[in-house]
């Protein structure tokens, strides 16, 4: 990855796990990346690999039994970089950064939008926490991030209620809301995931044009890979809280080193594919968080595993080629240091 | 495969569904909603037709109308019985659909909401055999187990309950139980929707399989454009309440006729960083199934319409063999497709 | 994609432990006790409530004394206890009461006599009474060794007419918690037939049983108590009584599980696997049963269970009136009738002590069915 001095966020050996009655889920168990700004750096997975407990735990609000065990997640801020993994979650200085430096568009805005508030006021209340503005000012800047976002009738809007509006608009008024502090770095969860194909088409749009606009960082974190061949620049895929293959885009998705990259693209049905032809799957099935495998936790469902090898020691993420990374012993040979 | 002479399996012919929009205390009725508004296809015996649209554009409610789950406003839905006859599912009674049902069933989206959490899976997938006479328990269980083998999941698990799976099993479950049935049209509502990605290529392997060894139809309802690709055989578009297009899967994708097909198709992200997609924006937002508007429902986004779009709404009608749409300008467009 | 693909058929990989193998053959009862056994407060209502219900059964067994039997010089004697240890050794007695009439007040004074005590024993012999209705007997849990002094034995003390307490508390515990419990199950029947039909079919049956039920939670309770009881006839035997409150008690609560219900059929009318079952063939009367009232049996069960304390409470608070269970059959509101005024407050305390009893069981059902309904909905489904 490049220089960490000039990444806007590095992520070093993070691990989240959760601790329940039944034992220790470690949702995410030593992830690092670094993100830039002015790029899309997406994460992509399947359920149970841990990417939505990764951007959680970049916002510091993993819910117990849940919690940082290991790892940082240092935050540059001029000069210096700021671990937010040794802040207190609901101190002052992560709550001044949650929402002004980092911004979060969920998956589902209707949760995300109070019922009983109009979306002008949640905006503005934003707006007022973190910036030294009047109320006047602030429900200005409310207005230029509406028509921002691409919404029509802007001034009118912001009387509005979020289940008054259509599914389209209201993806866009939590994108407005996101901005509202002219964060540094945006964290997308899922945010098309619950739109329509053509409201996708359009929100992945206006996301690309105010990234350029404000080169602000994204962290895209999708299960679609379409989605992210689109949006990022750099990509990595997760696996059960580890990441398989890191790099940039174009090269994941034309050399994919990682067999699991390997099959999972393979097996993504598409719309220029053969009709009615059969597609190559990965056998067997996720495993249970619980039951993760022993050593490499693909190994149980990867066609190349070695006996002796993959399912006794758990290989670590190594550069293979560029700024392209796979954790996988046919490429290399170093072990995660437990 | 399909074979063009082949009877239709079941015929659909102007099925329309509204719902009434009551409010107050006396529910006065202030609306409707026209969820399908006149769609007519058919569906020939072993074959896949796709139904594809976005949120709002009716092919849930179809799809539902087709089996009976609710009752058509009006229309015909014409189906051939395995004893040959051919009966008007809209206009029958509970009584006399009773013997019918074992012949269609339906495949839901939501593995979570599809199998009762109190029920094990022996009865799940029982419960279709019991209820259609098969009482004997030695009987059924003997089924059971030659069910979930053919769907891939260990009969020994027939005990457990379905908190136990994960979704592409239970998904797995509701496959076998719809099919204890034999029935010779199958509606698959969204069926991998739910699902991870590596599962959804399992289970549309899984589909694909049983189709050709029990010589099944499916009626195919998706949004994910990819998917449709992948297991149909023809494709019907539909767009509030209405059928744009209809034709077969390789020709709707080449060659789309529809202004909205080519929309649909330009929006979908391919998985390659190399070809961009989305560039060509749709704007406004899909009208609501309450107010559409005058004339042709597309025509306040589409990029081509003409006077004559804002008043006359256009009728779906045949440019091609077995390639039908609903477009005044399909004649003279030429639209992009995926090459 | 050289070669041709083949369906995934390996079996799936077994489960690996034996906790998974238990969970997934386990039954929705199963998992909901086992979150149950979790909830220490729960579990501890669970037992207390056994032993009242144990009392319920046995309440003969519980007394010293018969709770009928008067003796007018035996009135207001303050509660005794009973004292463990008697001169070094372990020995249970109680202290015997010798009574003196003041001759100013002419009111009766009792001075505990701590020198003679009068031993006491467990299953001692006593009064006769028939044990659920079937056969006699005498023994009883506590009483005095020596016959002569069986009905000198007062733990809690007597009331105005010299009715031993402790005993009529054992009978009114059996009234109380057996006329709410009935009350509920009442409640439960009417709740889930009018509710389910309320919910299942919809449209105008809905709408006059959601009217029904509007019109019976508006009505003030107390007046309609007062209306229904005074209705009664005067010369109905306590059996015919206790009948008739049970059902007054559940006409009108009903309704609030009505409404849950009603409230559960409309929702799960929605959800796929009913509609699969439908699908299937199943005629109505299966579907309801079979399918939809196993989703929320669990959570009518907790919110019954939630209903029984408002229903104690009606009850003593009718009986209380003098509006419900009437004298001589005796319920906790009954007892605490004997209560009621100033005089028995600062003359006769202990006799309010009935009063914990409500409290004790009042909580204990709240916390019980506060852990049930937790147990049977973790997520508020």
């Amino acid at each position: 990855m490049a220089d960490q001095t000039q990444a806007l966020l590095s992520v070093r050996d993070l691990k989240t796990h959760f601790m329940m009655d039944e034992g220790v889920v470690k949702a995410v168990d030593g992830v690092s990346f670094d993100v830039h700004a002015g790029r899309v750096f997406g994460i992509v997975g399947e359920s149970g690999c841990g990417k939505s407990v990764t951007m959680k735990a970049v916002l510091r609000v993993v819910e117990p039994p849940g919690r940082i065990v290991g790892g940082s997640i240092l935050l540059r801020r001029g000069e210096e970089m700021i671990d937010l993994a040794k802040l207190a979650p609901n101190g002052r200085q992560m709550r001044s950064i949650r929402g002004a430096e980092i911004a979060l568009i969920p998956q589902e805005p209707m949760a995300s939008f109070s019922p009983v508030h109009t979306i002008g006021n949640q905006i503005i209340e934003t707006i007022l926490l973190h910036r030294p503005v009047s109320k006047e000012e602030a429900r200005g800047i409310a207005v230029q991030l509406l028509k921002d976002v691409g919404i029509p009738m802007p001034e009118q809007r912001l009387e509005a209620y979020s289940w008054q509006l259509s599914g389209g608009l209201r993806q866009r008024a939590i994108i407005a809301m996101a901005l509202s502090c002219n964060p540094r770095l945006l964290i997308a969860d899922e945010p098309t995931t619950a739109v329509d194909v053509t409201t996708q088409a359009q929100v992945l749009r206006l996301l690309r044009r105010l990234q350029a606009e404000r080169n602000s960082a994204i962290i895209f974190i999708t299960h679609d890979l379409g989605v992210i061949a689109q949006m990022a620049d750099y990509v990595t895929v997760m696996y059960l809280g580890l990441v398989m293959e890191q790099g940039p885009v174009d090269a994941v998705f034309h050399t994919p080193r990682h067999p699991y990259t390997q099959a999972l693209l393979r097996s993504v049905p598409s719309v220029d594919s053969a009709p009615r032809v059969k597609l190559p799957t990965i056998s067997g099935s996720i495993p249970h968080p619980f039951n993760r495998p022993a050593g490499c936790p693909f190994h149980p469902r990867c066609s190349s595993a070695m006996a002796g090898k993959c399912d006794a020691r758990t290989p670590a993420l190594q550069p293979i080629e560029g700024e392209q990374a796979a954790s996988c012993f046919l490429h290399h040979d170093v072990e995660v240091t437990p | 495969m399909t074979r063009p002479n082949a009877a239709p399996l079941l015929e659909v012919r102007h099925l329309r569904k509204h719902f009434l929009i009551r409010k107050g205390f006396v529910r006065k009725t202030v609306g409707t909603v026209r969820a399908v508004d006149d769609v007519s296809f058919s569906v020939n015996e072993g074959e896949t037709l796709g139904l594809v649209g976005e949120s709002g554009c009716g092919k849930t409610t179809t799809a539902r109308c087709i089996l009976r789950a609710m009752a058509p406003t009006s229309g015909q839905m014409l189906f051939r019985t395995s004893g040959g006859r051919t009966v008007d599912l809209a206009g029958l009674g509970r009584r006399e659909l009773r013997p019918l049902r074992p012949q269609m069933q339906m495949i839901f989206q939501d593995p979570y909401g599809s199998l009762n959490p109190r029920m094990t899976l022996a009865d799940i997938v029982g419960e279709p055999l019991l209820v259609n006479g098969m009482t004997g328990r030695r009987e059924r269980t003997e089924r059971v187990t030659e069910l979930l083998r053919l769907v891939g999941m260990p009969p020994e698990y027939m005990q457990r309950f379905p908190h136990a799976f994960s979704g592409g099993q239970r998904q797995r479950i509701g496959i076998a139980r719809a099919l204890s049935v034999n029935p010779r049209l199958v509606v698959a509502d969204e069926p991998v929707s739910a699902l991870d990605v590596s599962v959804q290529a399992q289970i549309l392997n899984l589909l694909l399989d049983l189709q050709e060894r029990l010589h099944l139809t499916y009626l195919f309802v998706a949004h994910n454009l990819g998917v449709v690709k992948h297991i149909c055989d023809r494709v019907a578009v539909m767009y509030v309440g209405k059928l744009v297009e209809l034709a077969d899967t390789e020709t709707l994708y080449r060659t789309p006729r529809h202004p909205y097909t080519a929309a649909l198709l330009a929006a979908v992200p391919v998985a390659d960083p190399r070809i961009k997609t989305g560039n060509v924006e749709l704007p406004g937002e899909v009208p609501s199934p309450a107010h559409p508007p005058p004339g042709c429902y597309f025509h306040l986004r589409c990029a081509y319409a003409v006077d004559r779009c804002k008043v006359e709404p256009p009728e779906l009608r045949e440019i091609g063999p077995a390639h039908a749409v609903a477009c005044h300008r399909a004649e003279e467009l030429s639209l992009p497709g995926i090459t | 994609m050289a070669d041709h693909p083949r369906i995934e058929e390996r079996p799936l990989s077994p489960l690996v432990s034996q906790a998974e193998e238990r969970v997934s053959v386990a039954s929705n009862w199963k998992l909901v006790w086992w979150r149950f056994r979790k909830n220490r407060l729960a579990l501890s209502s669970a037992v207390v409530l056994l032993v009242f219900y144990v009392v319920v059964l046995f309440p003969g067994f519980f007394a010293a004394q018969d709770p009928e039997a008067t003796e007018a010089f035996r009135a207001f004697i303050p509660l005794t206890g009973i004292a463990l240890r008697d001169s070094g050794r372990f020995r249970m007695t109680v202290p015997s009461v010798a009574g003196q009439r003041n001759p100013v007040t002419l009111r009766m004074e009792w001075k505990t006599d701590e020198a003679t005590r009068i031993p006491v024993r467990l299953f001692a012999r006593g009064f006769r009474y028939k044990v659920l209705g079937m056969f006699w007997s005498d023994i009883h849990l506590v009483g005095s060794v020596d016959p002569e002094h069986t009905t000198a034995v007062h733990l809690l003390g007597t009331d105005r007419l010299g009715r031993d307490q402790w005993s009529r508390m054992m009978y009114g515990t059996r009234t109380s918690m057996t006329v709410s419990l009935a009350a509920v199950v009442f409640s439960v029947f009417l709740g889930v037939l009018l509710g389910g039909i309320s919910g299942y079919f919809g449209g105008w049956i809905d709408q006059v049983i959601q009217r029904l039920i509007e019109l019976l939670q508006s009505l003030p309770t107390i007046p309609i108590w007062l209306v229904m009881t005074a209705a009664l006839p005067q010369d109905w035997r306590p059996e015919q009584v206790f009948f008739a409150i049970t059902i007054i008690l559940a006409f009108i609560g009903w309704t609030t599980l009505g409404r849950e219900v009603r409230g559960r059929f409309l929702s799960l009318r929605e959800e796929d696997f009913v509609i699969a079952a439908e699908l299937a063939g199943c005629s109505r009367l299966r579907i309801i049963g079979r399918h939809m009232v196993p989703a929320f049996m669990s959570h009518i069960i907790a919110a019954s269970t939630l209903a029984i304390p408002v229903m104690i409470i009606s009850e003593t608070s009718l009986s209380f009136l003098g509006l419900g269970i009437r004298p001589p059959a005796i319920s906790w509101g009954v007892l605490l009738q004997e209560a009621q005024n100033i005089q028995t407050v600062a003359l006769a305390p202990w006799l309010m002590i009935p009063g914990l009893l409500v409290i004790v069981g009042v909580l204990a059902f709240n916390l019980l069915g506060d852990g049930l309904r937790d147990a049977a909905d973790p997520y508020g489904h």
